[in-house]
């Protein structure tokens, strides 16, 4: 092995649950503020997910107080407590750009089967 | 060329490592070391002070006669990057000697890191020298030309040092300030923060701070 593959692997979390784009899930966020850590859960559709090893992001949308919010997280950052997969979506593309132009009803996604 | 000591490296790439806070922070892989000391430079006999180090081991079968001449007072081995380093006490370091990376350098240092930049060939003003062009539509002819290079009747010429187009990148170049983030000594691999120059497998000197 390369000695770039080593230093990822090495760093690369394996506790990270299998979802793909159109998924539902909650991610649990780590936040420091001054000395007090706690933990933030922001769950929303997954966007996308961007290949790689240590470079791999996903980003997950969803509407708060109307207004629509994306999050891209790195998948192997140290302050994501965990992921939970909440659904799994049945979608034919993997990036779901066309949902920042939809609202309510046509922002549904198809359910792929329970988990 | 900066006088103090240093080591060779080649660059492996990039990847990000996470700091203690989880924060993220790119990082530049070195492969920098083991170079070995083929030759001592003094002010007697050469006019200075320096170091010839090699790295990156070479076959014997792939060295010529003057290379293999050369590296059989250090042990018989060649290399096949051979660079000097301007170091006050060359008598200090002994011939075949090898350099480590974790001798030179530790965590939370600052270097300095030199190497051959990627070559662009032959560009224009726009990307050579960040001029910023004209118009491209609203039927604007003045699109990425350099414009007027000078005045007329006096001074008669082009200034020396005007920008112009022609060749860009293949040069030496030299970023100061890289902090080390990590040094594997199994590896010989040394993670610096930030990108360095030149294109991957390339040859980077890595020069500590005196």
């Amino acid at each position: 092995m390369n000695i770039l593959d080593k230093i990822d692997y090495e760093q690369m979390r394996f506790d990270i649950p299998e979802f793909r784009a159109g998924d539902t899930v909650k991610v649990h966020i780590r936040i420091v503020e001054g000395n007090k850590e706690r933990v933030q859960v922001f769950q929303g559709v997954v966007l996308k997910r961007k290949r790689g090893k240590m470079n791999a992001t996903f980003t997950v949308r969803k509407i708060s107080h109307g207004v629509g919010v994306e999050k891209t997280f790195a998948l192997h950052s140290p302050r994501l407590e965990k992921i939970e997969v909440m659904t799994l979506g049945r979608v034919r593309r993997s990036r779901l750009y066309y949902l920042r132009e939809r609202r309510g009803k046509a922002a549904r996604i198809r359910e792929r089967g329970i988990i | 060329m900066p006088k103090t000591k240093g080591i060779l490296g080649r660059k492996v790439g990039m990847t990000r490592v996470y700091d203690e806070h989880g924060r993220s922070i790119p990082v530049t892989v070195i492969e920098a070391g083991p170079c070995k000391i083929l030759q001592k430079k003094t002010t007697a006999k050469e006019g200075y002070d320096a170091i010839q180090v090699g790295f990156l081991e070479k076959k014997a079968s792939r060295l010529n006669k003057p290379e293999a001449g050369h590296a059989k007072r250090s042990g018989g081995t060649g290399f096949y990057h051979i660079r000097e380093f301007r170091i006050s006490d060359p008598e200090a370091y002994e011939l075949g000697q090898e350099i480590t990376v974790s001798e030179i350098l530790k965590i939370g240092d600052t270097v300095d890191i030199s190497g051959k930049s990627k070559g662009h060939g032959f560009q224009g003003v726009m990307k050579r020298h960040g001029f910023a062009g004209g118009k491209a539509s609203h039927g604007s002819g003045f699109h990425r030309a350099p414009g007027s290079i000078g005045c007329s009747a006096w001074p008669a010429r082009v200034v020396k040092g005007k920008k112009l187009p022609g060749h860009m990148g293949d040069e030496l170049v030299t970023q100061k300030n890289y902090k080390i983030i990590d040094i594997r000594d199994e590896d010989n691999v040394v993670l610096v923060k930030g990108p360095v120059p030149g294109a991957k497998n390339g040859l980077l000197s890595i020069y500590t701070k005196a």
